[in-house]
């Protein structure tokens, strides 16, 4: 393995370390506490029992909802596929296998696009939103995409690249409006809220959010938990269950549960909660907000990608005109990091979350992603801060674009050889 | 991107980065690739009389292993007669650099490169002529 003990971690919105408490709160599951929760006859099984029912409380709690509402997962993509396939398909079996219609976003998390195209494949429509340069949906787009057969409303809380967070508590009250109207009479509102959660105060009951995606991994809790929240109440969401197996969930889920991963997760939900609680966050705002002055003030043609206003606090995503993603990535090899530049991409396309903003391509292929966390030093970010701006002046140095640029050529006027 | 110890000491210590003068009769400069496909390689021969190159230059905008192909053909042709220089192919780039698959397309660019950079010489040269 190679040695990262050097490293500047700065990808945050790709995983986060399990904070020692979570770890500390695990550990006894795994060993001596490994009873299943679904053990009814001893003790083993209730104590199993006991720390899942708190964990769900803990998450529940995160969000201003309950414990109840809480389903557990493997992970988000499981709990965004659980959403919106749990409510395409129960609406197909009860509707005499008739499909329906779907709002979603062009700049959502694949897992979310991935199961909305799926069921395309099986008859149902989808509205893609498009968004603005700032990264945000037009609420007149949403209410005009709104039909009388459309079953779900899925917008994400924040988003993964670029951090921009959406209008979340007025889509809530428009779908909640579309519904009690009867201009769409069965429409529920999904929001995938992994990169929010922790980072910016969530409320399900102020933005009327009918179910919410959790992951346990981006908020230093471990891998391979999720959740979905459900909310109880009328009208009821009904879900069909992806996985059948024991009934667990409420049938909505089977598969013993993975005690020591609940736990780790609310542990790391409560942890969360008073990162936000406490304004341990904002330190992580002030030290985002010192990186990207910086780095905007020691260097010319630096774009930030996406609104500075609605933005969660660790996120920057820059452009760093003339110079491409994977070539800085290898340049500052010291801190990790993601760039939307094909380079990176399985697909050798650039990032569709940019171009969805309008980003020009050749501008995408130039951005870079750090994301902030709980354990980001201020030592670390001067470090982080000096090596970019070393390395771009480098690279730029190198840039055939740069060079035409300096002698005052304007690319745009260039008949490039396209390839 | 896990590349080979070529590619990152190419990236790292690239050869003959920078530029010539353009109007120079004896150079000849190739820019191939466009800022919307992520590289552009900017190579630059100076050739004497004798059709040899005496001197090449890049700049090149693109990821580690365009960077580091660029950095390598320098390296290949310097001190090479034309019709050799002429018979490079991205093959030799690739094996040479060890380039992952999803990165052929680099080596391409670099053969391309110093056909065009010839090319480009000779048209100037032809032109003095006229």
């Amino acid at each position: 393995m190679k040695d990262i003990s050097d490293l500047i971690y700065l990808d945050n919105h790709a995983t986060t370390p399990c904070d020692p408490a979570v770890v500390d709160a695990m550990i006894p599951f795994l060993t001596q506490q490994f009873g299943n929760a679904a053990s009814r006859s001893h003790a083993f099984g209730w104590n199993a029992l006991d720390a899942v029912e708190l964990a769900r409380d803990q998450v529940g709690s995160l969000i201003n909802g309950t414990g109840k509402e809480i389903v557990w997962t493997s992970g988000a993509t499981e709990s965004n596929n659980l959403a919106i396939k749990g409510i395409a398909k129960y609406y197909e079996r009860n509707n005499e296998g008739k499909t329906g219609h779907i709002v979603t976003v062009l700049t959502e998390h694949k897992a979310v696009l991935d199961a909305c195209k799926a069921l395309m494949r099986d008859g149902w429509e989808i509205t893609f939103l498009e968004v603005t340069s700032d990264g945000r949906i037009r609420l007149e787009d949403l209410k005009a995409a709104l039909r009388e057969d459309t079953v779900l409303v899925s917008v994400m809380f924040a988003n993964n690249e670029i951090g921009v967070i959406q209008p979340i508590a007025e889509i809530g009250n428009i779908v909640a409006e579309a519904r009690s109207s009867k201009q769409s009479p069965k429409v529920v509102f999904h929001t995938d809220a992994v990169q929010a959660l922790g980072r910016i105060p969530i409320d399900v009951k102020a933005c009327k959010i009918d179910m919410l995606s959790i992951s346990g991994h981006k908020m230093y809790g471990p891998k391979g938990i999720g959740a979905l929240y459900v909310r109880r109440g009328r009208p009821r969401i009904r879900l069909e269950a992806l996985i059948d197996g024991g009934g667990h969930e409420r049938g909505m889920r089977s598969g013993t549960l993975p005690v020591h991963q609940i736990v780790g997760l609310g542990k790391a939900a409560e942890l969360a909660k008073k990162d936000i609680d406490e304004g341990h966050i904002e330190k992580v705002r002030e030290l985002r907000d010192y990186m990207w002055n910086k780095l905007d003030g020691e260097l010319d043609e630096v774009f930030l990608n996406g609104s500075t206003e609605h933005r969660l606090p660790n996120n920057l995503n820059i452009s760093f005109a003339y110079v491409e993603g994977e070539a800085i990535m290898l340049a500052i090899k010291e801190i990790a990091c993601s760039s939307g530049s094909a380079c990176t991409s399985a697909s050798l396309e650039p990032s569709y979350v940019l171009r969805a903003l309008g980003v020009e391509v050749e501008l995408a292929h130039t951005s870079i992603r750090f994301g902030l966390g709980r354990f980001t030093t201020k030592e670390e970010v001067d470090q982080a801060i000096s090596i970019v701006v070393t390395q771009i002046r480098k690279l730029r140095e190198m840039s055939p674009l740069y060079e035409m640029v300096q002698m005052g050529i304007d690319l745009k006027t260039i008949e490039w050889s396209a390839h | 991107m896990r590349y080979s110890d070529k590619v990152n000491d190419h990236f790292n210590n690239p050869r003959n980065m920078g530029s010539m003068d353009r109007q120079d009769p004896q150079v000849g400069t190739a820019v191939v690739g466009a800022p919307a496909c992520g590289d552009v390689m900017q190579l630059q021969l100076k050739i004497t009389e004798e059709g040899v190159i005496e001197d090449a230059k890049f700049k090149t905008f693109g990821c580690g292993s365009a960077i580091a192909s660029s950095s390598l053909v320098t390296t290949m042709v310097k001190g090479k007669r034309i019709e050799d220089a002429e018979t490079l192919r991205n093959v030799d780039i690739a094996s040479e650099l060890e380039l992952p698959p999803q990165k052929i397309h680099c080596s391409v660019l670099a053969e391309d490169a110093i056909k065009e950079a010839i090319r480009n010489y000779q048209e100037k040269k032809a032109k003095s002529v006229e």
